[in-house]
Formats: C-alpha cells, structure tokens, sequence
C-alpha cells in the first residue's frame, strides 16, 4: 500500500462495495413512474378543463389555438403512458444479491 | 442544475442580466397557483416518501448506485436544463440567432458522448463517490483538497445566484417581493434534500423535465404561429438582422465580424472541445446523476440517453429566443425596455391562457429549485466525503456521516441564501459567475484528461497543473481581455480564449512538474488510466443490458451523427 495517499482504491473499493450491500436505495425506493404519471393525469385533467371552458377572448390570444385543450389531453396521454408503462413493466424485486467475492483478501 | 455553468453562455453582457422590465407581471390566476402548488405538494412527498430509503451515507449522497438509466438520462439532462439555461439560451438566441445551436450540438453533445463512452468505466469502475475523491485517487491528497474546496466554494455560489434568479423572476412575474422568494425558495429545497437525499433531488428533476417540456412546447407552438410560422420567422429575421442571423456558420470565418466576437476556430475549439469538455466530463453535479445508477452499462448510457433530448431541446429555447427578436424588434438595445433576458417572460405574458401559463410558471419555478438543489446535492456530497470524512473528522460511524450529511445540507442552504442576497448588490453577476466557473471547470478537465492518458503524469502534477490552469485562465480574462493587452471583441469570445489559455497552462505545467516528481506506482493505477481495468469491476452484464439499444457505442455514435446531420439545414 501506498504511504502517500493513505487511501488507496482498494480502500475504497472495500468501503462503497460495504456500503452498498447496507444500503437501502434499492430495495426501498419507490417508482417514479407512479409519480409522474399520476401528477400528469391531474394536470391533464385540470388543464383540459381550462380548455373546455375556455372563453373565446382568451383563444384569440393564443393565436386561435386552444392551447390549454391541446396541451391538457398531451399531459394526459403523457400521464397514462407513465402509468401503463409502470403497469406493464414493474421493477422486480432486487436479488439479495452482492458480490460477497468483491472483497479481495487482506492485503 | 441550471447551467450558468455551462459554456458560458453569455447573458448578454451589456445590461444586467436578470432586471426583467416592469410590465412583463404575468396575469396570473387561482388556477395558475393550484397548479403551482399542487407541484409543490408534490415535490415534498416525493422528499418524505424518499427518506424511508436512505439508510447509509451512499443512499443519501448517492442514491445507494441503484437507479436504472432512463431516470439517471433524464436526471443529468434536466440537471443542466435549469431555469437560467431556459432563459439565458432564449436570450442567447434572440440576440446571436442561430449560433445558438452551437452550445447544444458542438457544445454538448461530443462531450457527453465522451464522458459515456470514455470515462464512465473510470469513474463508475472505480467506484468514487464524487469528482475530486478521483483525483485522491489518481495524483494526491493535495490535488484533492485543492479541487475540493474549489467546487465546493463555485457550487454554493452557484446554488446562490440561481436563488437570487429565482427571485428577481418571481418578483417580476408574481410580484412577490424579492427576499419572500429567495426565503422560500431556500426553505423548500432544504426541506426536500435533507429529507431524502440525491434520490430526492434526482426524482426531483425527472418530474421538473417533463413539466418544462409541457411548458415550452405550447409556447414554441404559439411562437411560431404568430409569427407566420419557420418561413415567416426567417423572413423576418432576415430582413432585420441579416442572413447570417438564421445561419449556423454564416459570418463566422476567421477576421469576419459577427455580434457573438468568435469565429469557427474558437467555436470548434474553445467552445466544442474545451470548455465543454470541460463541463460535462467534470462538472461534479452532472457526473453525480451518472455515479447514481446501478451497473456500469446504465451509468455509460445516462450521458447517451440524455444526449437525444439535449439535441433537440434546443428548438424549444430557441425559438421562442427568436420569435421574440421578431416580435420586439429593438429587443435588448435602447429602443426597447425589454432586455434579452426576458424573451420568454414576455411570450408567455403574451401568447399564454391561464391553465398552460400555470404549467409555464410552474415550469420556470421548478427549474429554478431544481438548479439550486443539484448543487446543493453535490455541495453536501464533495464537503462531507472529501473535506469533513477525510481530512476532518475520519473514522466515525456511516450514520454519522449521514446526519453531518443533513447538516451540511442546511448550511448549504443558509450560505446559499447568504449569496443570494449578496447577488443582489453586483449589477452583472451573472456572466461574471459564469466566467468564474469556466476558470474552474478547463483546468480540472486538463488535470483528468492528462491523468487518465499519461500514466506518467506524477503525483503532485495534479495539483500544479489546477492551480496553473486556473490561475492562467484568470489571468487571460483579468488581465489582457479586461485591461485591453488583446482585442477580443466580446465576454464570449474572451471566455473562449480564457478556456484554452486555461488548458494549454495547466497542460504544460503538468508535464513539467511530472519531469521532476515521482509518479505513481503503475500498481495503485489499475482503474484510473486508459488501458487499465479496476480490480472488482468485472461484474457480468446484467440481464438485458445487451440488447441493441442499450450498447454505449452505438448510443454514442448514433448522437454524434444525429447533432452533426441536425447542422446540414443550418449550414448552406
């Protein structure tokens, strides 16, 4: 080992790959899909509201497109895709895996 | 995170860059501000809901090296397309045109593939947990702390200038009085980051892309509509501003004149290869996102994927940067009060109903926060593990670290909200940061990309060669551009030159130095250089990871042909 850094990469090597067998992330982080997808759904919805009710005044302003209209049923459809695709393909539980032969024999 | 670190792009330097003009208040309404805050709901549960996941410091700093590709893709695209980028490139584009395209195709998209393809095995398969611990690793303790401090210093006034942008916006558009943002905003970001760590902010990010995106698009849309659609804009634009303006390279050979004060040699070299380089490679708050995943295929990919939309985003800043040249005509000269800055504040107050301006300001908001909270993310991250856990206070228990992890976060955010407020008293800070964080950014690319080739790049090069880079980029800027020694006809140009004068003093210096010192044991090397493997790194594929969209290289390549056959109707 080397007296100059005092830390070589095997110190680290041995120090995350610990810390990564402890660590939690995996197995506990929830699915963001679910997050987008349901925020987009309630925007989309509330967006396209807007543009249901929208007043005439307020579309000639936006060039004589009801953008809100338009713009909600995307969010919408971006919704629904998050939550389809969150459906169709859940994350699989993870392996209580780890490379236990990572840790390299004393030096 | 915003990029105002990023290439320099300028706020155009003559005016203040974030005084927007009094009338642009945006006629906001109850259901603009229920859409607002139903985001804000949002983003703080996804902060609780993230803390029942972080047990160790490597959760909290680094999301335990779990998240699959397409979140960190998104995440390190969304981390540099914060709010000042949004803003700043609209500006950019209404006052240079379509130069513009050169910060994302030439400017971006080399670098990033670079990073994928070249040194993600490097970074991922040494297992760091942030940018200086590899320069620990492959030169010296000095080396790291130099770096260290350095970006720690640049992240905390970067987190600082987006907040006081943040507020001077809000103030502008909302009318909330300048102080009540910045406190809130702080408040917020502290709220979620302490909670839950990097997966907060990453989270974070992901969802703040797709709300931009639902905010930029409409506007474009509008943008283009009102103005007669690409023919009418470039008809228009032509005839105010010159052919050039809607050209990529019009104008730009060597000697000619043009309004950005650079020509193809030192786009292609300064702003290509050397300060982008610089950024994407080394920029902690990017690299953090790809540190992040879960095996190395995906963390080789999150550059990639994220190389795809960042070609493509640029029509959605552009645009309505251009549109607004058209709309206004004396845009940011004293015809007009409106300054570039405020190309996309003034479409949305003029083309956007209620309902789709809520997703603007929502939009805005959230990159905003979500710039401030990237560097927060990798401030607590390089101050904890390489100054606090290295040279401070060793060999305590992980927990310890995570809750000194907590609380660095917040003192991260009080100092944050120390400089936005002492943002506020300097009248250009922005372009002026920007040209700071350049000065940073080469001299750390030089130090990396030298280490990482030369095997025989000595130990204490890495530290001399820093502080040369750094110190001769200063220099270049303060002293011959400011003082007139050389005639560089604008900040841009000078940024440019600053980069490669940045480079070519820290590379010379380190080779130098690497004469004279003894360089490292060809032993401790294994990971750090080309040509090297990290022991522990031969981890099997996993399962999928060779399907054909998910090689690296074809990713890669597939990007750079894509940005450079994306040129062809720019070009002629």
């Amino acid at each position: 080992m080397s007296e100059h850094s005092g830390y070589s990469d095997r110190d680290l090597q041995r120090e995350v790959t610990e810390l990564q067998g402890k660590s939690a992330t995996a197995a506990r982080l929830f699915d963001i899909r679910r997050i987008i997808g349901g925020l987009f759904v309630v925007y989309g919805i509330i967006v396209t509201i807007a543009g249901i009710t929208e007043s005439d005044a307020d579309i000639a302003k936006a060039q004589d497109v009801n953008i809100n209209l338009w713009t909600g049923l995307g969010m919408l459809a971006l919704g629904l895709f998050f939550l389809a695709w969150l459906w169709l393909r859940p994350v699989a539980p993870p392996t209580p895996d780890l490379d236990q032969d990572a840790e390299r024999p004393a030096e | 995170m915003q990029t105002p670190t990023y290439p320099a792009p300028t706020y155009p330097a003559p005016t203040s860059p974030v005084h927007l003009a009094a009338e642009l208040r945006l006629p906001t309404n109850w259901l603009d501000y229920t859409i607002l805050a139903i985001y804000f709901v949002v983003v703080l549960g996804i902060g609780f809901a993230a803390r029942r996941s972080v047990k160790t410091s490597l959760d909290f700093f680094l999301s335990g090296r779990s998240l699959p590709a397409w979140v960190t893709g998104l995440a390190f695209i969304a981390a540099n397309l914060g709010a000042t980028e949004i803003l700043g490139m609209a500006a950019n584009s209404a006052q240079y045109g379509v130069y513009t395209v050169h910060w994302y195709w030439i400017g971006a998209i080399p670098a990033m593939v670079f990073l994928g393809l070249v040194m993600m095995p490097f970074y991922y398969g040494s297992k760091v947990r942030s940018v200086p611990e590899f320069l620990l690793l492959r030169f010296d303790r000095g080396a790291h702390l130099l770096s260290s401090i350095l970006f720690a210093f640049a992240a905390i006034l970067i987190a600082g200038v987006n907040l006081y942008a943040l507020a001077i916006v809000v103030e502008a558009l909302l009318g909330w009085p300048q102080w009540v943002s910045i406190v809130v905003a702080g408040f917020f970001v502290l709220g979620y980051i302490t909670l839950g760590g990097l997966s907060s902010a990453i989270y974070n990010e992901v969802l703040q892309f797709f709300v931009i995106l639902a905010a930029l698009i409409p506007l474009s849309v509008l943008g283009l509509k009102k103005v007669g659609g690409w023919d009418g804009l470039t008809d228009s634009l032509t005839s105010s501003h010159g052919a050039d303006f809607t050209t990529a390279w019009g104008g730009t050979g060597i000697g000619s004149d043009n309004p950005l004060g650079a020509n193809w040699l030192t786009i292609v070299l300064g702003l290509g290869f050397v300060l982008s380089f610089g950024y994407w490679t080394t920029n902690f708050a990017e690299v953090q996102r790809a540190l992040s995943a879960k095996n190395l295929s995906a963390a080789q990919r999150t550059p990639l994927i994220a190389a795809f939309p960042k070609i493509f985003i640029v029509f959605l800043v552009m645009i309505p940067g251009l549109v607004a040249a058209v709309l206004v005509p004396k845009i940011g000269t004293s015809g007009s009060d409106l300054q570039y800055n405020d190309a996309i504040p003034y479409l949305m107050e003029d083309l956007l109903p209620n309902g789709v301006l809520g997703i603007a300001v929502t939009g805005l908001l959230a990159a905003f926060m979500a710039g401030m909270a990237a560097n927060i993310s990798s401030f607590n991250t390089v101050f904890t593990t390489d100054i606090w856990q290295k040279y401070v206070k060793r060999d305590e228990e992980d927990t310890y670290y995570v809750r000194f992890g907590r609380l660095i976060t917040a003192v991260g955010v009080m100092a944050s909200i120390g400089t936005a407020f002492l943002a506020s008293s300097f009248s250009n800070i922005m372009s002026y940061l920007q040209t700071l964080f350049s000065f940073f950014n080469v001299p750390m690319f030089v130090v990396f990309i030298i280490g990482m080739f030369w095997k025989r790049a000595s130990m204490k090069s890495g530290f001399w060669g820093l502080l040369a880079g750094t110190t001769a980029a200063m220099i270049n800027y303060f002293v011959l551009y400011k003082q007139d020694i050389i005639g560089i006809p604008s900040d841009q140009g000078a940024n440019f030159v600053s980069a490669i004068a940045g480079f070519v003093a820290g590379a010379v210096v380190m080779f130098a130095v690497s004469l004279f010192t003894a360089p490292k044991p060809a032993a401790e090397l294994q990971g750090l250089v080309y040509g090297t493997t990290s022991p522990g790194m031969e981890e099997p594929p996993a399962k999928g990871d060779d399907a054909w969209y998910r090689k690296p290289a074809l990713l890669g390549w597939g990007a750079i042909i894509l940005a450079a056959a994306c040129y062809i109707p720019f070009s002629f």
